[in-house]
């Protein structure tokens, strides 16, 4: 891979609440960008999974927020916040199948349960951090080796 | 096998991504949950679904398929076929159900090894 500088790369897209039709073009900006640069297909396909479904966590579930990726030779990190509502539970929202969904989202293919444990199986390391009333944030690394 | 040759011998309608029907198709994937694909479906599958709505391409974009064929005769949006059309994604339609096209689908991929 080339490396152009030490400097990090850093792309911040914002995200609104709601908004089905830019649902994943955040995530899509973030693996054009990596894939300009040259990482190998695995890390870009596991960034592209945790950072879309980060994206979607925002788009269902928040009130809106946004999603940074900062890009260096050894890592990509992702962090993703959004101004609440916030989760009462993690432990419980990271569970398989667990989901708030309304019913109407899950008819469209979402909220089947899988964001959270679709992010921890791409991540490196991850970590939840929620205040009700005052938003999530979630933090991903995703290392490159 | 060639989208284009899978598209004949199913008889698929192409709404979209016309241009890029040469692709080759590694394997197939059938699913309606997008967290599901987005998590298990291989590059260059063609991924069979009933979910219409335009969020289908921007995963099936992530995901790197070689293209989506909307099963069970649903209207596809003219702005999910734009969607498609702009970002060069083949998106194909059937009236056949996912069972039917899948298992297809399977005889024609394994009887090219």
């Amino acid at each position: 891979m080339k490396r152009n500088s030490k400097q990090p790369l850093e792309i911040v897209i914002p995200i609104k609440m709601k908004d089905f039709k830019a649902g994943g073009d955040g995530a899509a900006r973030i693996k054009q960008v990596l894939q300009k640069i040259g990482f190998p297909p695995d890390i870009i396909r596991r960034v592209a999974i945790a950072a879309y479904e980060a994206e979607m966590n925002i788009v269902i579930n928040s009130l809106g927020g946004e999603i940074k990726a900062t890009v260096s030779t050894d890592v990509i990190t992702i962090i993703a916040r959004d101004y609440g509502p916030g989760i009462p539970d993690i432990e419980l929202a990271m569970q398989e199948g667990y989901s708030t969904a309304p019913r109407e989202i899950q008819e469209m293919g979402f909220g089947a349960g899988m964001g959270l444990p679709n992010i921890r199986r791409c991540a490196d390391r991850m970590t939840v951090e929620s205040k009700q009333g005052q938003g999530t944030t979630i933090t991903i690394e995703i290392y490159n080796r | 096998m060639k989208l284009s040759e899978i598209a004949r011998q199913l008889d698929l309608q192409v709404l979209a991504g016309e241009k890029e029907l040469e692709r080759e198709v590694s394997s197939g994937y059938c699913s309606d949950l997008l967290s599901d694909f987005m998590a298990n479906g291989p590059a260059r599958c063609l991924w069979l679904t009933l979910q219409t709505h335009i969020n289908v391409v921007a995963v099936a974009l992530l995901v790197g398929a070689a293209g989506v064929v909307i099963t069970g005769g649903r209207q596809v949006a003219p702005e999910v076929c734009r969607k498609a059309e702009a970002e060069g994604l083949p998106l194909l339609a059937t009236k056949y159900c996912t069972y039917e096209v899948a298992g297809q689908l399977y005889n024609l991929l394994q009887g090219e090894k």
